[in-house]
């Protein structure tokens, strides 16, 4: 039990990464649908400087300028270009993966260096949650302090609601003096910054190495429970970790099926996806109306300015 | 501390929107800028306020330049403005509006907006979600805002369309309060009679430019006459046809969400009648209009149109049953933005497989000449003014109509098209087409209704003959009070 | 107006010298002689009459998908399902190729409808998603695609594995009578080009002469004025996602019958994905479909040719696409954007 508790949270943390990166970026209105793509590529950057120089921070570090590069093209063809977001966020999506196949080729089925595990001593040994929560590594850390500060940062800090703002009304902001666009560009950084760590964590962490399409899917995944999550940070990472779990369930059940075992590891993929159907339902909706505090929770609606480019007048 | 503007000009495109505007303002003056519809009211606060830079001209505030065309140096120097749709953020809490923009804690901010409210007599629940508070209470969250980041100039545009008659008072109270206290107010609106009321002096704009400044109380003729170029163009009506047989019927209807849906409600409408609703913004009237067009779901009782129930019909089948809806987001509900008036005229009136571009093409030509739209068979929908949209809709109703409905038929338009809009719409009386439609302007409610239904929360609570009634009355009851 | 067929030539050439830039640093990354590595793929695309012929068969099912796409992005969706659709729709061939009897004529036919109908299928869920379940078509279609990535590659690994063998390599190839008659000595089959080239036209023809294709538009500009004016949009959005779903599957059923002959996991290999590519270069206009999957065809038939020379990556051709199409994309905001600040002011 202790061992798949921690396995869920070390398999979720890429995701989680991910996902609330995507979320901070959303929050701000900016839909950078680039996440599969961009995730490969920086799995395979953060791979390839890792096993170059044999510095995992620098992998780290490089893999998360990639990424932030890649929100940055998204953010600004918006903003400067008034393009479509989602259009540029999808030829990326496949240019990343193209291109992380290219450049990739020389570092894949290699092996090499990986984040050291840091138990910290006393508290891992608590029962049950001990190993999960404090006998992991430091990718792993970061992901379940990220979840905290950044639901403490949106909810409550100066510039997370202005954040929200900008995301919400950007007029409203724009009339007290906020810089929108300026907000916009710094939340699609720091997201894509945590887009790019997710794909170290991959690739120098929890799946070890690099491949072509090592990756693929994750990103998709990222962007679903984003919405699965409603934005909202403790939400989106309990939807990692659902996900975590149904990895490892899958994984279990591959000596259990071997018929299956070439298809169980896909399988998460498209349940995760059809939750997210069945919590947009009109059929739950519905049932949820009939309590409002519950469907707040449950329903939450997404920024409402999610992927308008802001001109002021 | 004197507010003077100097020889403000902005253009859009050819239009010219303000042509070289002055005005000098000493502290404490309540001030009313009035004006028809795209007199160049709205681009002249959004200049102040710096949401728009002009192409030439000055504002000073004591003595000192402002830089124009940011927000936040307007701010800075102590110029802010309530919009007219308050821009609040309407998932956040009160407190979290009141903090958005300043550098206050979350704690400070709370005890802040308790303190500075009830100085002004303004009851606010910081921990309330902004969603769930009325116009009203959306508007004194935003002047307790301003006032609390230090203003000296406070603009207010239209501030009283969506509010009752008790929150005015309360509103106008609190102005008179703090223009003694040295606060300017500059009071933009088209209503004389509220110009009246609150201001010592107005300055009058028409086309761009000012026409006139002069101290209040002032003869509201001697204003219509500095408005307007020629009297206005108030078309007249046809008297209703007598004992028309009834069109449509609402039998205890319940349709739309919580907060703006209708609840129960009954309604007849006869040949040839219109009908207007009244009520704040969002208090059932464009449920009711949509509960009708069958864009709607309606969960509780009875549609009948011309006798044959069609409770749960779509729109399309509404349209076939001889019902059409003009709503009030033109573009957004109404219009196809992208396509061309020549493909709208077409998408409207032909139902053969095969399209015939040529004849659609000489179909538009008619509209566009019959219509008096300003633009080309090709010009997209997004391309025209807003009366030109409006002309365009009216274009695509189909030839007979039993039933129209309209969601502010006349918003946004100026006088003159405004008119028109309203000559077409009662020649389709004569055929014996019934009209029902809201309005946010009990004048247009009073002009052009046979009956005027009052809705509140969702409810019909008063039904008037619109003979027999007047502003006062209608004002009132759009607050919820139900006078004996 | 003034210039605006220099801006059209500008917004044509300076993309391609975008990335035709970026490609020759990218080559130069690799040490790869960049010139004799472009020389390589067009020559590798077109050289010989085998080489074409695997251009034009590579060519077919991108446009015959695109022009699918053309239909849902003018409803104003996102069918990234689309290669979903097409493995669902080389899944449905395959299973008419496995067991209809009888001749080729009907066997033909049967498996190409059938892959009609699995695109189909599979689109049509997507819209169901949509319509009822509110569900982005862009999730609704990527979730269907994995599932229909696991089912055949759960059909090729269990029921329909090779006597003997499970192997992820694919399944048994069908019998020479599901097979597309080719021409020529190559693997060019004509019945393959036939279908895009009338595909191509009828879709043009309906987008531009139907009131089908201008209902499509308007629910497309905006679904609820489309409703007020008696466009059914809901019914409009179905049979967008039907027909560009069935599009789809009928390209996987040309894989299946005159390119791969059996079913592999890899089915589509990225043909949806780069249709959409082609589609959004075309700026939604199927004349240009044609044309642009044309020239996407041979960068990817002609990079296969770096591996064999150079022993570069033959992902090189995705890396091409992807810089055309987005330096196309940013050109093409960047010079619209400066025509319409010269119409303001």
């Amino acid at each position: 039990m202790e061992a798949t508790l921690a396995s869920i949270v070390a398999a979720a943390a890429p995701l989680i990464y991910a996902a609330v990166g995507e979320a901070i970026t959303e929050r701000a209105g900016i839909v950078n649908l680039s996440l599969d793509g961009s995730i490969l590529l920086s799995a395979m950057a953060g791979f390839a400087v890792a096993f170059t120089t044999g510095n995992v921070g620098l992998g780290f570090l490089v893999a998360a300028l990639v990424s932030a590069f890649v929100a940055l093209m998204v953010a600004w063809s918006g903003i400067r270009l008034r393009l479509n977001q989602v259009a540029v966020g999808f030829i990326l999506t496949l240019l990343g993966a193209a291109l992380s196949s290219y450049l990739g080729e020389g570092f894949a089925h290699q092996p090499g260096p990986s984040v050291t595990s840091a138990p910290i001593p006393g508290l891992s040994k608590i029962p049950l949650i001990g190993r999960a929560i404090f006998g992991q590594n430091l990718s792993v850390y970061g992901s379940l302090i990220l979840v905290v500060v950044t639901a403490w940062f949106l909810a409550r800090s100066r510039i997370g609601l202005q954040l929200r703002a900008v995301g919400e009304r950007p007029e409203a902001a724009h009339a007290r003096g906020i810089n929108v666009n300026r907000h916009r560009y710094l939340a699609a950084l720091v997201g894509g910054a945590l887009v790019g760590v997710a794909g170290a964590a991959f690739s120098l962490d929890q799946k070890l190495g690099w491949s072509d399409g090592h990756t693929a899917g994750f990103g998709w995944i990222a962007l679903a429970i984003v919405i699965f999550g409603g934005w909202q940070p403790i939400r989106v990472a309990i939807g990692c970790y659902l996900f975590g779990a149904l990895q490892v369930v899958a994984l279990r059940l591959q000596d259990d099926l071997p018929g299956l075992a070439q298809i169980l590891p896909s399988l998460p993929f498209p349940l995760m996806i059809f939750a997210l159907v069945v919590v947009n339902s009109a059929g739950l909706r519905r049932l949820l109306t009939r309590s409002p505090r519950l469907s707040r929770w449950l329903l939450p609606e997404p920024p409402a300015a999610l992927g308008r480019n802001f001109v002021p007048e | 501390m004197t507010l003077s503007v100097e020889g403000i000009t902005k253009r859009f495109g050819n239009l010219v929107a303000n042509d070289g505007i002055s005005l000098e303002l000493p502290a404490g003056t309540l001030h009313s800028i009035l004006g028809e519809n795209g007199a160049g009211k709205s681009t002249l606060m959004k200049i102040l306020s710096g949401i728009v830079s002009p192409d030439s001209g000055w504002v000073i505030l004591d003595g000192q330049p402002i830089a124009l065309g940011s927000p936040e140096q307007a701010l800075a120097a102590g110029i802010g403005m309530l919009h007219q749709e308050p821009l609040v953020c309407l998932p956040f809490t009160a407190a979290e509006n009141f903090r958005l923009g300043s550098r206050r804690s979350v704690a400070a901010s709370t005890a802040e907006l308790v303190e500075t409210g009830s100085r002004f007599g303004f009851r606010l629940d910081p921990a309330a979600v902004t969603r769930s508070l009325s116009i009203g209470e959306r508007q004194q969250l935003e002047i307790v805002r301003l006032l609390a980041a230090g203003i000296k100039v406070l603009i207010l545009d239209e501030p009283t369309s969506g509010i009752t008659i008790n929150q005015r008072r309360e509103l106008f109270a609190a102005l008179h309060r703090l223009a003694g206290e040295g606060l300017t107010v500059l009071f933009v609106s088209h209503k004389l009679e509220e110009v009246n009321e609150l201001c010592t002096s107005v300055t009058v704009l028409r086309r761009g430019r000012v026409v006139g400044t002069s101290a209040l109380p002032r003869r509201e003729e001697d204003l219509v006459e500095m408005m307007f170029e020629q009297g206005s163009l108030i078309p007249t009506r046809a008297p209703a046809t007598e004992n028309g047989g009834v069109v449509a019927e609402l039998i205890a209807v319940s349709s739309g969400d919580e907060r703006t849906g209708i609840t129960r409600a009954d309604l007849q409408v006869n040949e040839g009648e219109v009908v207007g609703l009244a009520g704040l913004e969002g208090s059932g009237q464009g449920s009711l209009l949509r509960a009708l067009a069958g864009t709607a779901s309606i969960q509780r009782g009875r549609v009948t149109i011309g006798g044959r129930d069609v409770t749960h019909r779509t729109a399309q089948r509404a349209a076939e049953a001889g019902i059409s809806f003009l709503p009030g987001g033109r573009l957004e509900e109404g219009l196809l933005p992208g396509l061309t008036i020549t493909e709208h005229i077409e998408l409207a009136s032909n139902s053969a497989r095969f399209l015939d571009w040529d004849a659609a093409r000489l179909r538009a030509i008619e509209a566009i000449d019959a219509f008096r739209i300003k633009g080309s068979p090709d010009s997209a929908a997004d391309q025209l003014s807003g009366g030109n949209q409006q002309r365009l809709l009216l274009a695509l109703l189909p030839p007979k109509l039993k039933l129209l409905l309209m969601e502010h038929p006349t918003r946004g338009l100026d006088l003159d098209s405004a008119a028109y809009v309203w000559g077409r719409l009662l020649e389709r009386r004569k055929d014996g087409t019934a009209i029902i439609f809201s309005s946010a302007d009990i004048d247009e409610l009073l002009t052009y209704s046979d009956r005027i239904l009052v809705l509140f929360e969702g409810r019909i609570i008063a039904r008037l003959a619109a003979r027999d009634t007047d502003a006062e009355e209608v004002g009132t009851l759009i607050g919820g009070r139900v006078t004996a | 107006m003034t210039g605006s067929i220099g801006a059209r030539i500008a917004g044509l050439v300076a993309p391609v010298i975008v990335a035709l830039a970026a490609t020759i640093g990218l080559l130069l990354l690799a040490d790869a002689p960049p010139f004799e590595a472009l020389k390589l793929i067009g020559e590798g695309a077109f050289s010989g009459k085998t080489r074409f012929a695997d251009t034009l068969m590579a060519w077919a099912p991108v446009a015959i998908a695109g022009a699918g796409l053309v239909v849902t992005f003018a409803a104003g969706l996102w069918n990234i399902g689309v290669e979903g659709q097409i493995v669902a729709g080389a899944i449905a061939a395959s299973l008419a190729a496995r067991t209809v009897p009888g001749d080729r004529g009907l066997v033909l036919t049967v498996t190409l409808a059938g892959g009609v109908i699995g695109g189909a299928l599979w689109g049509g869920a997507a819209g169901v998603l949509k319509v009822k379940g509110k569900v982005n078509e862009i999730f609704g279609g990527i979730g269907l695609g994995f599932v229909a990535q696991a089912f055949a590659t759960y059909l090729i690994i269990g029921p329909w594995k090779r006597s003997g063998v499970a192997s992820t390599s694919g399944t048994e190839p069908f019998r020479p009578e599901t097979w597309l008659p080719t021409a020529f000595d190559t693997r060019l089959a004509p019945i393959a080009i036939g279908l895009a080239l009338a595909i191509l036209i009828g879709v043009g023809l309906v987008m531009r002469g139907t009131r089908f294709g201008l209902r499509l538009r308007a629910v497309g500009s905006n679904p609820a004025s489309a409703r007020l004016l008696g466009v059914p949009a809901d019914a409009t959005t179905m049979r967008a996602f039907l027909v560009g779903g069935g599009l789809a599957g009928l390209a996987g059923a040309v894989i299946v019958t005159g390119v791969q002959h059996k079913l592999v996991p890899a089915i589509a290999g990225g043909r949806g994905f780069l249709a959409v590519l082609v589609v959004l270069l075309a700026g939604y206009r199927v004349r240009w479909v044609g044309p642009i999957a044309l020239f996407f065809a041979a960068i990817s038939v002609g990079s296969s040719q770096l591996q064999l020379r150079l022993d570069l990556d033959s992902s090189l051709g995705a890396v091409i696409q992807g810089l055309l199409v987005l330096s196309a994309v940013l050109f093409g905001g960047w010079f619209a954007k400066r025509q319409g600040l010269g119409r303001q002011t």
